[in-house]
Formats: structure tokens, sequence, C-alpha cells
């Protein structure tokens, strides 16, 4: 019952034109010297490409977010090449790895000291639920100290996976209304959770 | 002349008498038990004698039976003599309603930790031991969870559903454990309240929890 | 008001002329969360405090749950940066219960994997001690071929980091061709990279001004805390469970033992870029020793032990009996013999243990990991007493501390 293989059979070849990325502008009204679009837009999109994310790395889907951030996988060409070990300075709390009970107030204690807006993103199936780790002691996800964004399964996913889901917090951030982090909706989210 | 298993044994009957008994050699490692009271005993004459030389506490740990009375907690002392190459297992049985045992920390700086730990799991009161608290649980544990009694889970979840495991509400389902390995007692106290350690889920997520950071 | 009505300082804190100062579990530098409160006179460590169980997720507890083959899985968590040694360890720990004898072939492929994985988890502690000391290129250099590695498990086993690999009694199933490719790859151009990374950091005088004399430790201490593994051979002592206690046809291998004096950080470097070098030799012999395996002998991939050993898949997937038999081993219905074994493997860190108390029931009665970064965590603050806060930092990363190890 073996099934062939299937290889990449169309390779494109390499063209430095093409192969350079370059962001699209935003939906707006443009004329001689001028630009219009919504704020949101602009500031969507410049905040998404220059993401300051903190890592929050406890086991082994931190050794995966290493080989993410090495030269192979490269998390840097999305932006965020600055990974800041401070709180009150970085956008997105990336929390991978199993997270004890005994660490989840210090999860909470991160996570308030960042300032708004804020992201988070819970790499692996230990941080989305608990994981494999259905015991007295771990934590059965984050989302129950902290409010997550995403969440990206595995065990331990992929660094294509982590990627991915770098892209979906990309895709929030820049679709983002400058009004939610005032909305009651937020503030009722905040507020389950006992962040005033 | 090398060091073999009789010898040992020779050494340890010839100094302790009938103290030392039970001796076996389950996949070569010679295995004996010993009273609690002698286990220092034991092991600084392990660990002096010129030709004994077991200098080396590879690992400490329990074992919780349920079904012996008066020998409830066992200790085990995994022993290295490292010139000689020879492994030993030593254990010492203690009963769970006073579970005191005397510490090993004087001779193997290495037993700190994992006296402590075995503290943290099973209860065994190490007397003598400089720090006895516990170590990898969370320090508002009221209960030791390695124990036979206590269920594995988390108690307070609320997004598994244990029916959906083949297990009822309030844990293992009393008379059939999980694993097969006999009854174990019902429901004990820590099993539906906050004792699991710190705070519940819910309360985590309200901002209550370990304060101290 | 006055300021006390508002700030409850600590009994004492006023005349205490130390600083607190709190390497939290959360910190660039302790990788892998546990915590030490420090106690500074200035710039010097008066006394340092560990705090561990930040990770704990209680292994023990759940290896009494599950069957054997489901243990496998929590193997590959304790050290996550070289999980095929856990996971070979607990199978040889199964064997040596059950009684499975496995052929050669299987041991040297299990040598070739135990060895990539042991490069590999040096490859992360050097690295990163590297990183500490502010020198990040080493580490992006150096990760490339950390992924070679990978791709050779993703060959053998399908996945990258947590592996799971192998069965007790073999492997799931035979090397390929392709992972033969890549580990004669590997074994081409790994040397050059080596040598490339001992060049910028052995006699880089800043590397050195670092890690000399930071975090010494003697030999009789050192045993006395139970250290094992580089931290151990470091401080001068050569005790090496592979050579000592073999296990895998370990002793039809010839290598050296690389052994330091002071047991300072740049001898836990050295010691561990000696071992890689080694582990490269053991490899080659390796390989050269599975490829004189020819015609029906090179498809043996494990024991015969079909009590234990799960069946193959296609069998699986066609036959009704293997279907039966593959579900009664992993639900741990077939006939496991009671007894207490123990049994130790040479680990990134040193010996990993595993102490197995079967009563003949499904799962095991009680299951113990002797955890090496666990027990030598201990001789920190000794380690580190009088020295400067920057040592601290740098003994820290050198010890090689992975907290999933170290919690369980």
């Amino acid at each position: 019952m073996a099934r062939p293989v299937r290889f990449n059979v169309h390779p494109i070849k390499a063209d430095i034109n093409e192969n350079v990325s370059i962001v699209d502008m935003p939906e707006g009204y443009s004329g001689e010297g001028f630009f219009t679009t919504k704020l949101s837009n602009v500031v969507g999109l410049a905040r998404k490409n220059s993401l300051w994310p903190m890592p929050f790395a406890t086991s082994c889907c931190g050794i995966e977010f290493m080989a993410t951030m090495a030269s192979h996988y490269d998390l840097a060409r999305f932006g965020a090449e600055r990974l800041g070990f401070s709180p009150r300075q970085c956008d997105l709390l990336m929390v991978m790895g199993t997270i004890a009970k005994k660490m989840g107030p210090i999860v909470k204690q991160v996570y308030l000291q960042m300032a708004e807006p804020r992201w988070v993103m819970a790499v692996g199936a230990c941080a989305s639920s608990g994981g494999i780790f259905d015991t007295y002691s771990v934590l059965q996800g984050i989302d129950q100290v902290v409010p997550v964004d995403v969440y990206v399964p595995g065990c331990p996913p992929r660094p294509e996976a982590i990627l991915d889901g770098f892209i979906r917090i990309q895709d929030l951030v820049g679709k983002e209304s400058v009004r939610r982090r005032n909305s009651d909706e937020y503030k009722n989210l905040l507020q389950s959770y006992g962040i005033q | 002349m090398s060091l073999t298993n009789e010898t040992i044994k020779e050494r340890l009957k010839a100094k302790f008498g009938d103290e030392v008994s039970n001796f076996e050699e389950p996949y070569g490692l010679l295995t004996f038990e010993a009273p609690k009271d002698l286990n220092l005993k034991i092991m600084q004459f392990l660990f002096d004698d010129e030709e004994l030389r077991f200098q080396f506490l590879t690992d400490l740990c329990a074992v919780h039976y349920p079904g012996q009375a008066g020998r409830e907690l066992a200790v085990v002392y995994h022993l290295h003599n490292l010139t000689d190459n020879i492994r030993l297992r030593f254990k010492v049985f203690t009963a769970i309603a006073q579970p005191d045992v005397f510490t090993a920390t004087q001779l193997y700086s290495s037993a700190n930790w994992m006296e402590r730990e075995t503290f943290d799991f099973y209860g065994v009161n190490f007397v003598g031991h400089p720090n006895l608290k516990r170590i990898l649980n969370v320090d508002e544990m009221t209960y030791f969870p390695m124990r036979k009694e206590f269920p594995l889970e988390d108690q307070t979840r609320i997004d598994k559903d244990d029916a959906m495991f083949g297990r009822g509400p309030g844990g293992v389902k009393a008379g059939v454990d999980g694993q097969g390995h006999g009854p174990v007692t019902g429901q004990a106290g820590p099993l539906n309240t906050a004792d699991q350690g710190g705070a519940t889920s819910q309360e985590m997520r309200a901002g209550k929890g370990s304060d101290e950071l | 008001m006055s300021v006390d009505q508002h700030i409850k300082l600590p009994e004492g804190s006023i005349e205490k002329t130390t600083t607190t100062l709190n390497l939290g579990p959360t910190h660039p530098a302790t990788h892998g969360v546990f915590q030490n409160i420090l106690e500074l006179d200035g710039e010097r460590i008066v006394s340092a405090e560990q705090t561990v169980g930040y990770i704990h997720r209680a292994f023990e507890k759940l290896a009494e749950r599950r069957p054997l083959y489901q243990i496998t899985t929590l193997t590959d968590r304790l050290n996550y940066c070289s999980s095929p040694i856990n996971n070979m360890g607990w199978h040889i720990t199964c064997e040596k219960l059950l009684g499975v004898k496995t052929p050669k072939r299987v041991d040297y492929l299990r040598v070739i994997i135990m060895e990539l994985s042991r490069i590999s988890d040096h490859l992360i502690c050097n690295s990163v001690v590297g990183v500490d000391s502010g020198a990040f290129t080493g580490f992006l250099y150096v990760m490339q071929y950390r992924e070679l590695i990978y791709e050779i498990y993703e060959e053998v086993c399908g996945s990258r980091l947590t592996t799971n690999m192998g069965r007790i009694g073999g492997f799931e199933r035979n090397f390929t061709n392709a992972a033969f490719e890549k580990l004669e790859k590997f074994l081409a151009e790994y040397p050059g990279v080596l040598r490339e990374f001992e060049n910028m950091f052995t006699r880089n005088r800043i590397f050195m001004e670092r890690t000399i004399g930071a975090g010494p430790i003697s030999a009789e201490r050192a045993l006395n805390y139970g250290f094992t593994g580089p931290n151990l051979r470091a401080a001068g002592v050569d005790y090496d469970v592979r050579v000592h206690t073999p296990y895998s046809s370990y002793e039809d291998f010839q290598f050296e033992i690389p052994v330091g004096s002071t047991g300072d950080c740049y001898d836990r470097f050295l010691v561990r870029n000696g071992e890689m070098w080694q582990s490269l030799k053991i490899i080659e012999d390796a390989y050269r020793k599975v490829k004189e395996f020819k015609g029906t002998d090179a498809d043996v991939f494990h024991a015969d032990a079909p009590a234990y050993y799960l069946p193959e898949k296609k069998d699986v997937y066609t036959k009704m009996e293997a279907l039966i038999w593959h579900f009664k081993i992993v639900m741990g219905e077939t006939e496991i013999p009671p007894g207490e074994v123990y049994q130790s493997v040479e680990g990134g860190n040193g010996e990993v243990g595993y102490y197995l108390i079967s009563d003949g029931g499904r799962t095991p009665y009680r299951l113990h990991f002797r955890r090496p970064c666990f027990i030598y965590y201990q001789a920190y603050s000794e380690l580190t007493k009088g020295s400067m806060l920057s040592d601290a930092i740098i003994t820290m990363s050198s010890l090689n501390l992975i907290a999933g190890e170290m919690d369980a």
C-alpha cells in the first residue's frame, strides 16, 4: 500500500525581482500628494511588522522556539527581530511550554506588566490546554489565568507552525480597531480574569 | 580479591547480624532491608569501610505500599562503589503513622534535595534535615500526592470531563483503581477543595493564588 | 501620612547590609524556569537560595497510570534537548525487566542515535554559554547543524524534538537510505563546524577571562553532591556510565573520556567539546559496524519478542491478529513479570536512572527517575559563594540545567 512520495516537481526558478516581498498598501483614497485611509489600517500595518515578542519559554516548546529564532526558520523576517526579556517593553507574550500551578501567578504578573496593546500567543499543547499533563500540578491551559489571542497546537509545534501562529497574530494586529481596547467587550473580558 | 555481592553480604551480616535481612539479587543488584533506626549506621559503615567504600549515593526515593500495615512507606537508597564498580540497594520501611527516618544529609550532600522530594511526595519526615520543606509542589499543598490514595488529576478542573475517561466524579472509582492495582480508599479530603495547591482554576483566573514571587 | 503607614518593610531589612536579588523564574539567562534568590554584598554573592518546581509535571504519578509504551512519551520530556537518550534508556530498562535481548545491529543503531543526541545536547549547552558571555554568532552557526540532526531523527521516527523513538527491542522501522545519507552528510560537514566553533571560543581572551575560575568545584565535593556527567568529569573524576556499566553494546567501542581539573565553567565547556569529538568518533565507528551487516542481517531492526514489540504497521492495518496484538501490547495486557530493576544510561547531563518496580500489573507500581540536573543543582549555592554576579549567571548556564529534567 505504498503511496508515492510527492516531491515539488514544479520548482520555481529563483528571481530576485519576484522574491522580494513588499507589503501591500492599505485600501484608501489617494490623489496627488496625499493618501487617506483609516487610522487603524496604518497603525495596524506599522504594529504588525514590528512586534516585539517576549519569549516566555518554559520547556520543550522553548527549544523549538530557539530553532524558530535561529537562522534556518528565522523569526526576524517577520519583523520580530528584537526579543525583549522585559515585559514592559514587549507587545506579544509568547508562552511556550507547560505552565505549572506554581508558575501561573507569574504568568499573570508578567502579563500585567505589559502595556496595552498586548497580545498573547499560547504555543504548544501544554500552554493551550495542559497537553498530555492532566495532573494535579499543571495548569490546564494558560487561558485559565490570562486572555489568549492565538493558540498554536502541537507537541512541540514545528517551527513552521509557530510561524503560522505568528502570522495569525499579525493578522489580528493589522485588523484591530483603534477602539478595541476601550470597548466594553474587552473590559468585560479582562474583568473575568480579575484584571482591572 | 575483587568485591562481589557475596562478600558484601558476608561483611554486612558479620557487622549487623540479624538486623539486615531479606537479601535478594534482582537482576544482579544486591538488595537488602534494615530497620529504620540503623539506616545511618549502615550507610556510615558502607562509606568508611576500607573494602566496601560505597561513597556515592546514586538515588534516594520512597515507595508506598498501602497494604502492608506498619510498613507502608519504604525509603530506598541506591549506593554505588565507583572504584570497584558495584551497586547496592538498601531499603528501610516505616509506618505511615510515624514516618520518621534519620537523614543522610551529613554523610551525602546529595541527599538534601532528594529527601525534600521524598518528603514532598510521600510525607516521610527526615529527622535532622536542615531544611525539610516542599520542593517541587506548591508550598501551600496540604497532602502528599504520590501516595496511592490520591488521584492524578486536578479534581477542580472544569474543561475535562472525567466521565469520558471512565472515572466518576471525585476521581478514581472506589473499588477499582485505574491501573488494576487493587482497591483504594474512596474519596479523600482534598479532591474537591482548593487544597490541591494554592488555588483552584477559577480562583487563579480571578487573581488569587500564590502572592509571593 | 508617614511612610511606614504605606509600606511594610520586612523584619530587619533596614539593618541588613546585603541586597536581595531575585533571579526570578523568568529571566533571559535562566534557560528554563527555576529561581535563585541571591544575597549580594555589592557585586559579591553572599548566599544563593534556589527554588525549583516551577514546571513540576508529576511524571512519576503519571507513570503509574500508563502502560510501558505510553511512558516513552513522558521520558521524551525529561531532558528535551536529547530525548532519544531518555527513550532508549527507558526501553533498555524495560528490556531488562522483560528479559528481551537486542541483536547487535539494533545496539549499534541505538548507539548512533544516542551519540547524535549527545552532540545535540552539548551543542545547545555550549552555544548558550557563548550567548550568555555575549557571543551570539556561535549559537546561530551551530543551530544549523542541530537542524541536520533533527532531520536524521525525522527520517527514523518522524519527529524532531520529542521523538518517542524506538520500541522495546529495537526500532519501529529500518533506517532508510535517506537517513544514512543525511548521517554521512553530517559526518562530513560537522567536524569543520565544530573546529570553527572551538576556534571562536577556546583561546578567546574574553571568553577565557569570563569562564576560568567561575564556579569551581573539587572532585570530592562533586562526588558528595552526586554530580555525574560532564560536570563531574570537569572536576576530574572519569565516571561515565557507558564505560562503567555498559549498555547497548558500548563495550564494543573504543573512546576516551575527556576529564578536566578544576571543575570551573571553562573546564565544563572544554569537556563538552571533547565529548562531542568522542561522540563523532563513536558514530563513525558504529556506522562502519552497521554497514558490515549484509544481506538479511541488514534487515534486522528489532529483537524477536512478539509479546512486547509492536507488530509492523503494514500488518496492523491488514491482519486481525497483528491488530489485536498491537492493542494488547499498547494497553499493557501482555505479561509483565513482577520485579524491580534499576537501569541507568549516560544522558547529556549524567547518569539518568530508571528505578522501575513492577507488580505484574499493566502499569508500573512505582517508577522513579534519577534526574541528574535535580541532584547537581543543589550544589549551586556552594559553587557561587563569594563570586560575582556575572559568574553566577555563567555558572548557571554552563551547568546545563534543563528545567524539564529538574522538576519532572
